[in-house]
């Protein structure tokens, strides 16, 4: 009568599509959200999950249901001094007196929930992709691909194709038992065709013994047999591939205030966090300079503190010599983004923009220049200045004056299509 | 008789000794159930069934989901508990029961669930009449593939449309009386003999004198349609609806018999809860009458029932409106005092049971009445004592709210008639149905709101609804709201999202 199941180890998120379904339905509301916290984080926080608030009319289930006003009565326990008759104040909810709209005085609380890291990062950089990524080199060791590729004789158990064996073993069935029972017709025919000539008795026995055997063999043709065996064949394919490095260029002068540098580097967290979450082979390339450029690892390019003088084209002079000794530009997808507060001096600005129009450029997919830059300069700094000279669809300047900037510009730079 | 355990600590053989224990003890009392199913699970399960509306297999919709993330949210900061099971109306009767609870506290639920609500499942003219125990699960993994099909076919975003216009309306999608039984063969024939018979009787040669006066099919079809007005929004928009394709049909038809599905547990509240905790009361006292279960189980046991049963008076913190254990549970136990020991005041207000088979009586009540009628039949003023119920009247002219009644002899009558109300489904909700669809003409569908005692609807919401409807109807949706003259005081509109985008 009773049975008991233990469901604990069933699957446990069996509402997880029911919750993407809101996510997915709430995307906008949510994006809004995710996009002013980009601005209220740390940059140690930029890729925690978070609380976001949905103001709860949105989120509402509408039904015909009775407002408050009209007459009716309702029952209630705990009666203490009331006798029939007596009066009562109206409870005060709300605040909203009688005819108020609902919504209007009343508070209405936000529909608040948490999202996870994944979620968070996945709403983040929903729709973004680097631009003009191409499939270029073939015939990296790591890229292969198994493919499978027909049937053959031998293989692994694991690799018996069943269907295809049972089809061969039925063809061989046919073909050798057909062989058999067509002699066997045969043999039996002239067997009857004995018996009416009513030949000799050494006749009619020795077709009866061919009968035998016929029928023997007919009986022995096996359902399966080793030669029916046939394994699925894998075969490893090279894949062409896209390879991509980033090269990120910033600028830690001193003129590079804490606000600046933390707008830079609240720039390059996303675009390191969007890279290695969406491509997982993109090499990255930290290159910081003052007056003099070094390439260094990521701890030291967020955490490092570093201050000098300023000469950007050292910078740009690095990033060209790292390409042309390790990613060679016709087997590699080259990125640029650098950031900078656009302070150049001299003849710098001039020889950053041609050096850049003649090397660097030629070879890269994408060329990204943010200047952080906290007060809205209406005169363009030297180094904005400098770049202006070049218009090429796949070079783009931004400038970033907030820490809520940074997003947008960035699912500017990157959104899908944008760049193309 | 030997303890069944000690401690808090369960395990799968404790479980069936207690079910066992318990099957024996409701066996004794001539309880009738369905066989139990009993499936142990864990929080983070329970907030997964919580979402489905405690169904063991939902489709995929964003209003679970936003179920689920609030209650996970609550149960998260500490601000909601889990119940301690979930219990589902099919045969065999499943009861959750979590992973957490104490031994007591299993045996409680077996109790409660798997013997309490499956009797009153299996019993009450309710659920009898509207749902089938033995084919909900297998409805439910249809309803779950039939929406993953569309969706994978029509795309999420075309069947989210129809789900959520479903789910707004899904309260108007329950039939609440039982259509007629298509008549047998056997009673056509006897009809249309006995409609010849009566026409010979009555036949007169002078009839066929009469010029006939033939009805056009013009003015046939100008009647009105439906010919009586319909209370099944759902049901209607399913049959009739003009630009539905059938896979939209049938998501309906879906959400309309889910509707159906749950009807009967909204109209039982207070009796199902109340069967079940008496019932829960009963079977473990038995156990400890014969000494299978010791002090501390019952100790453990009391309290926790004594908080289910908590009824917080009207203005102490935490009143949100009766309890319906609590009611349900005295109201039961009440029947069984009214048996056992009747005052002279029971034998005036219930001659019929009071002094009665106990277990008869509340069996009757418990197979055939709901909510409301159970409450008008059987409240006794001594509950109403007890209770110390009052009943407000708050009407819009007066500027303050006056007790209507309280339980004393004037009161007795009213608070009760009052309460039963109280459950009725027309005083939760607003009696709109359709009175016409303009077949010949525009298309459009006429609903009629009858307002009850100058109520009116949630503004914006009513509009809200009124869109979806539109758009499950595909043209014009008309509502009329009527006063107690009948007469007309005003109407709203709303064109489908199609006629509005042509305008």
């Amino acid at each position: 009568m009773l049975q008991i199941i233990d469901r604990r180890l069933n699957g446990r998120n069996k509402s997880a599509v029911n919750r993407e379904r809101f996510l997915r339905r709430y995307k906008e509301r949510i994006r809004e959200a995710v996009k002013g916290m980009v601005g209220e984080r740390s940059i140690a926080d930029m890729d925690k999950g978070g609380d976001v608030n949905i103001p709860a009319r949105d989120v509402s289930e509408p039904s015909f249901r009775h407002d408050r006003g009209g007459d009716s009565e309702s029952v209630h326990p705990g009666n203490k001094e009331f006798i029939p008759g007596t009066s009562i104040p109206r409870p005060q909810r709300g605040g909203g007196g009688k005819g108020g709209a609902p919504g209007s005085g009343a508070a209405t609380d936000d529909f608040v929930f948490s999202l996870s890291r994944e979620e968070f990062l996945n709403i983040f950089f929903d729709d973004l992709e680097l631009p003009r990524l191409a499939r270029t080199a073939i015939g990296d060791t790591e890229q292969k691909k198994f493919s499978r590729a027909g049937f053959v004789k031998d293989g692994s158990r694991a690799n018996l194709s069943i269907t295809r064996t049972m089809r061969t073993a039925l063809a061989r069935r046919i073909a050798l038992s057909g062989v058999v029972a067509e002699q066997l017709r045969d043999a039996r025919e002239r067997l009857d065709q004995a018996r009416a000539e009513c030949r000799s008795d050494e006749d009619i026995a020795a077709i009866e013994t061919e009968i035998v055997i016929l029928e023997s063999r007919r009986l022995h043709v096996p359902m399966l047999d080793e030669l029916d065996l046939r394994y699925r064949n894998v075969v490893t394919v090279s894949q062409p591939v896209a390879r991509a490095a980033m090269f990120c260029l910033m600028d830690v002068s001193a003129s590079m205030d804490e606000t600046r540098k933390d707008l830079a580097k609240r720039f390059y967290t996303l675009l390191y966090l969007f890279l290695t979450r969406k491509y997982e082979k993109v090499d990255l390339i930290f290159i910081r300079h003052t007056d003099d450029a070094e390439e260094v690892d990521e701890q030291t390019f967020f955490h490092d503190t570093r201050s000098g003088g300023t000469v950007v084209l050292s910078a740009l002079e690095l990033a060209h010599k790292i390409v042309t000794d390790r990613y060679p530009a016709g087997q590699w997808n080259l990125y640029f983004a650098q950031a900078s507060d656009g302070d150049a001096f001299g003849a710098d600005a001039g020889r950053c923009a041609s050096f850049l129009q003649q090397h660097l450029l030629p070879m890269a997919r994408y060329f990204a220049y943010i200047e952080t830059n906290e007060f809205e300069s209406r005169h363009a700094s030297s180094l904005w200045a400098g770049y202006e000279a070049v218009t090429l669809p796949y070079f783009t300047m931004r400038r970033v004056a907030r820490p809520g900037d940074i997003y947008p510009v960035f699912r500017e730079l990157f959104s899908k299509g944008s760049n193309a | 008789m030997s303890l069944i355990s000690t401690g808090s600590n369960w395990t799968f053989e404790l479980l069936e000794r207690y079910d066992a224990a318990i099957a024996t003890c409701a066996g004794e009392f001539g309880l009738d159930t369905y066989a139990n199913q009993i499936e142990v699970i864990t929080s983070e399960q329970m907030l997964d069934a919580y979402a489905s509306t405690g169904l063991p297999i939902g489709y995929a919709h964003w209003s679970y989901g936003k179920a689920f993330i609030a209650n996970e949210r609550a149960y998260r900061t500490g601000r909601q508990g889990l119940a301690y099971e979930i219990v589902i109306n099919s045969d065999p009767c499943i009861a959750y029961l979590m992973e957490e609870n104490s031994m007591m506290m299993q045996a409680l639920v077996i109790a409660h669930a798997s013997y309490g609500h499956n009797s009153f499942f299996k019993g009450n003219y309710l659920f009898r009449q509207w749902t089938q125990a033995s084919a909900i699960v297998d409805y439910l993994v249809f309803a779950r593939n039939y929406v993953a099909g569309c969706e994978e076919r029509y795309g999420v975003t075309a069947v989210e449309e129809i789900m959520d216009s479903c789910h707004a309306l899904m309260e108007y999608g329950v039939n609440r009386y039982r259509r007629a039984a298509p008549l047998s063969l056997v009673e056509e024939k006897a009809r249309s003999a006995e409609r010849q018979e009566i026409a010979r009787l009555q036949y007169n040669d002078l009839w066929r004198t009469l010029p006939a006066t033939p009805v056009s099919r013009i003015e046939a079809s100008k009647k009105n349609f439906p010919a009586e007005p319909e209370e099944n929004i759902l049901y209607f928009v399913e049959k009739h609806a003009p630009r539905l394709t059938p896979w939209q049909r049938e998501l309906v038809r879906i959400v309309r018999k889910l509707a159906q599905y749950f009807y009967p547990q909204g109209q039982t509240k207070v009796m199902n809860e109340g069967w079940a905790t008496f019932w829960h009361y009963t079977l473990l006292n038995r156990l400890y009458e014969k000494g299978l279960v010791n002090d501390g189980f019952m100790l453990e046991f009391l309290q926790s029932h004594a908080n289910v049963i908590r009824q917080p008076d009207f203005d102490e913190q935490g009143y949100g409106g009766i309890n319906p254990y609590a009611l349900g549970y005295a109201m039961m136990q009440d029947l069984r005092r009214i048996c056992e020991r009747p005052t002279p005041e029971d034998r005036h207000w219930f001659p019929d049971i009071a002094g009665g088979d106990w277990f008869k009586v509340m069996d009757f009540a418990m197979r055939n009445f709901k909510d409301e009628s159970f409450i008008a039949q059987y409240l006794s003023p001594r509950l109403m004592r007890e209770f110390r119920l009052f009943s407000v009247a708050d009407h819009e002219a007066r500027e303050m709210l006056k007790v209507d009644s309280i339980h004393n002899d004037d009161g007795y009558a009213r608070v009760r008639k009052l309460l039963a109300a109280q459950y009725a489904l027309d005083y939760r909700l607003p009696d709109i149905q359709i009175v016409k669809f303009d077949r010949e003409g525009d298309r459009s569908l006429l609903l009629r709101h009858q307002a009850l005692r100058g109520r009116q609807l949630v503004e914006d919401e009513a509009t809200e609804v009124m869109k979806h409807l539109a758009r499950l109807w595909g043209f014009t949706v008309r509502m009329e709201r009527t006063g107690a003259g009948g007469c007309v005081e005003s109407t709203r509109v709303c064109e489908a999202p199609w006629q509005r985008q042509v305008a």
